[in-house]
């Protein structure tokens, strides 16, 4: 059953991908854009990540793409007749020729590593988004306070970009 | 049990997709999603590592990668607007101010 959903996953996911970067109309881009961030919710759900699953699609899906799809309207971009880049045969065999040879070393690495001490029961008797917020408000306390100075910075950034620009006037330096 | 190699190799198909997306749309905002499939290829990644060595760190590690993705779609999709309201190019590789 775990390989079937993952087989799924894994397929729609890659597919959808593909789709987002085919796609001539940009709307549709969006559209299968959406369908991969779900199917990789559901990936999270196959590895015991429950949060973040519900932080992908609230954020991710909900949030993130909403945006896209908004500016994506607001622009009303028209689609040209040349969509890809001109050298683009180019870089498609370059691209999948280095992913061959990825996807070879992939499957001959030996995968190992020190194993810490969240196992899935340990998460499960303490629940799992409360694992995460204990780890995240005790080891990661300083990063998520990075992390909040860095999206305040990137909401003024963006609000400074995108303010509409006015003639300016005299004694005024904005 | 799925091998760590299975999340592994989509992780990198996926990120493959997404680089060639950066590399042959001439499209902003396809330019912008492709970089969205690269952060979920790294995504992938890091919560299966975390999954199967038992720890908790990929998984916050992930929970700050999706912080910086929406900062980064935020200031991204202003500079688009601003480049379109300019008139300054309608793709990607009309935008060359910078290139020497």
């Amino acid at each position: 059953m775990i390989y079937l959903l993952f087989g799924y996953f894994a397929t729609v996911s890659i597919l959808s991908g593909v789709f987002t970067i085919a796609l001539k109309n940009p709307v549709h881009c969006g559209l299968s854009l959406l369908s991969l961030l779900l199917h990789v919710a559901g990936l999270f759900v196959l590895l015991n990540a429950e949060f973040l699953f519900a932080v992908q699609i609230i954020v991710y899906a909900g949030a993130i793409l909403v945006l896209y799809l908004f500016v994506l309207m607001l622009l009303n971009l028209k689609t040209e007749e040349q969509y890809l880049h001109k050298k683009y045969p180019f870089f498609l065999f370059a691209g999948v020729a280095i992913l061959g040879e990825l996807l070879i070393l992939v499957f001959q690495t030996p995968y190992g590593g020190a194993v810490g001490t969240a196992t899935p029961e340990v998460v499960l008797q303490t629940r799992p988004s409360h694992a995460v917020g204990i780890t995240m408000f005790s080891d990661y306390l300083l990063l998520f306070e990075i992390v909040g100075v860095f999206l305040l910075g990137a909401i003024i950034g963006a609000i400074v970009l995108a303010k509409t620009p006015t003639a300016p006037t005299a004694g005024a330096d904005g | 049990m799925i091998p760590l190699s299975a999340y592994v190799a989509l992780s990198f198909i996926l990120f493959m997709t997404g680089l060639l997306g950066v590399l042959i749309r001439r499209n902003f905002i396809i330019v912008l999603m492709s970089v969205e499939i690269m952060l979920n290829a790294a995504n992938i990644n890091l919560v299966a590592f975390s999954h199967y060595l038992s720890s908790m760190a990929g998984q916050l590690a992930a929970l700050f990668v999706i912080a910086i993705a929406a900062g980064e779609a935020a200031v991204g999709l202003a500079i688009i607007i601003v480049v379109f309201r300019g008139k300054i190019a309608t793709n990607v590789d009309q935008i060359n101010l910078l290139k020497w």
